[in-house]
């Protein structure tokens, strides 16, 4: 597989503290990378990078090739490097299908209604259909926030968080629904996750982060195994570790 | 989903108001023919205020308007109304294009402060400008429309035929507008920016599109205006007109592109009947409206007609 995404280098400060610091990655095409950390770790810093919504201080950022640091969200979407949000970032006074009509408007789909119904469909929004985007249950907005984010048929998809704030019971149902959605497309994506369970059951590698570093990066088992990441990332006492 | 009946019955509420045209009262005319005027400004700041900005400084674009339109007749010696309307929303449209590079970087407060600033640079010229009248303004008289000589004495209701017509025109449009996507986008906006730039849209854009269009609507109300006044002078870029403005735009509410053109004519009728009765308290009885509105009415007086229409 050819890697599409390369990080190089990157650092980024606040004042005192370090979100990142001297991260170099880089994702292959059609592979499902989970990034994990404690808060703070510098995961969500890394999907800003990328995405344009941070600058790094220094280092570089390149999707095949075509560098991506002094880019705009907006031109960064149209490398087709998309994401969802922690907090969902949805249109509050639309109803969920003018949500998905602005989405597939601006993705300039050829028939955005007959798009729109088959995005409700395939995410099993339609009984919200006509209900506000305020006014949604927190799941249904994890959703539909990643459904905006799949509707310009990303190349790079980002989730941060997507099952944070969901109720324990619907967390694989809405995994289950985007790797469904990205499956056979050849779509990267790289999700942000605390629950080690997803973490295992859809990553096919995981990097785990503490402290605005990369402390770990390989195939699940190994890397949930790694000690520094039991003690940082998971919480386990050293003794327990060990 | 209820259908939408706006086109419908904003074709036939001009079609009454065009048939009113050579029957109803010269005052009426009058009063009707300065709601359509103002209902076109309106009509531009509810555009604005779908993408969330609210400008305090519409009069800027409103007294250009006015005033070009006004020294095409005085100066130039082309007294065609037409060419005064068309001369008044260009005016205003190029100056807004060139503004709007500015303003459409600006959000909230500092988006209405701005605009109200560059509407009080204008009054400020037109003030100090003894060769555009200064503080008194001066008069206009168009006398052909379109190369169509007015017969005297009907010049004012011909221009609000005309005005009834291109109303209708101009709303339907902007219907079908507000409709669309980019309708839907300005709405989007309006709730999240960060989230539009991130699926790939221009927010800059949208918002300097809408910005260019209000000013242009507001030059044509404008240029409306003097021709139905016969008249122009600093007060149309004051701030106190742009707040009648917004006023308007409040009294309305922004659900329908009718609801400007209705709110003005109230705005107008109560305007005309509490300064001939209660010539020194109107103002008051204006803000006890406006305040009525805000608490029971957030939506505007257009929330009443969809309730009547949903029952």
């Amino acid at each position: 597989m050819s890697v599409i995404l390369v990080a190089e280098g990157l650092h980024k400060n606040f004042g005192a503290v370090s979100a990142a610091c001297d991260i170099s990655l880089s994702f292959e095409r059609d592979s499902v990378v989970s990034l994990i950390g404690a808060n703070g770790a510098g995961k969500t810093t890394f999907l800003n990078m990328v995405t344009g919504y941070l600058k790094p201080d220094r280092g570089s950022i390149r999707c095949d090739g075509r560098e991506l640091t002094k880019r705009s969200p907006r031109e960064i979407t149209g490398f087709g490097i998309c994401r969802s949000f922690q907090i969902p970032q949805l249109f509050h006074s639309l109803s969920v299908r003018e949500n998905l009509l602005v989405a597939e408007g601006i993705a300039a789909a050829e028939r955005v209604e007959e798009a729109t119904d088959a995005v409700l469909e395939r995410f099993g929004l339609a009984p919200y259909a006509e209900r506000p985007a305020g006014l949604l249950p927190e799941g249904i907005r994890k959703l539909l926030d990643v459904a905006l984010a799949l509707v310009a048929k990303p190349r790079i998809l980002l989730l941060d968080e997507p099952t944070s704030g969901v109720a324990a019971d619907e967390k694989f149902g809405i995994m289950d629904l985007v790797m469904g959605a990205v499956r056979g497309a050849g779509v990267t994506v790289l999700f942000v996750e605390h629950d080690m369970d997803i973490v295992s059951r859809y990553a096919a590698r995981v990097v785990a982060f503490y402290d605005g570093r990369v402390i770990a990066d390989g195939a699940p088992a190994s890397v949930l195994d790694d000690a520094e990441v039991r003690r940082y990332v998971i919480g386990e006492a050293p003794d327990d570790a060990a | 989903m209820s259908r939408d009946r706006t086109i419908p019955v904003l074709a036939a509420v001009c079609a009454v108001l065009l048939g009113a045209a050579p029957l109803a009262p010269q005052w009426l005319v009058f009063l009707l023919a300065l709601a359509l005027a103002k209902g076109l400004v309106v009509l531009g700041l509810v555009l604005l205020m779908r993408t969330g900005l609210v400008s305090f400084g519409q009069g800027l674009y409103f007294g250009l308007g006015a005033y070009a339109a006004a020294l095409l007749a005085h100066r130039a010696g082309l007294a065609d109304a037409a060419l005064m309307i068309v001369a008044g929303t260009a005016v205003a449209a190029a100056v807004a294009a060139i503004l709007g590079l500015l303003l459409a970087r600006y959000r909230e407060i500092f988006f209405a402060m701005l605009s109200l600033a560059f509407s009080m640079i204008l009054y400020g010229l037109l003030v100090k400008s003894s060769t555009l009248g200064s503080t008194d303004g001066f008069n206009l008289h168009a006398k052909s429309f379109a190369g169509v000589a007015l017969a005297a004495g009907s010049e004012r209701r011909a221009f609000y035929a005309v005005s009834v017509l291109l109303v209708f025109c101009i709303a339907w449009l902007l219907h079908r507008y507000l409709a669309s996507h980019w309708g839907r986008l300005s709405a989007a906006i309006r709730d999240n920016e960060l989230r539009v730039e991130y699926l790939g849209a221009s927010v800059y854009r949208v918002v300097y599109l809408n910005y260019v269009a209000a000013g242009a609507l507001a030059g044509m109300g404008g240029a409306f205006a003097a021709l139905a006044v016969g008249h122009v002078d600093p007060e149309t870029a004051y701030w106190t007109t742009s707040g009648e403005f917004v006023f308007i735009a409040i009294l309305g509410g922004t659900g329908n592109v009718m609801a400007p053109f209705l709110s003005a004519a109230i705005f107008e009728g109560l305007r005309t009947i509490a300064n001939q009765y209660a010539p020194n308290v109107w103002q008051m009885s204006l803000g006890l409206a406006m305040l009525a509105i805000i608490m029971f009415l957030p939506g505007g007086l257009w929330t009443l007609v969809r309730r009547r229409g949903a029952a």
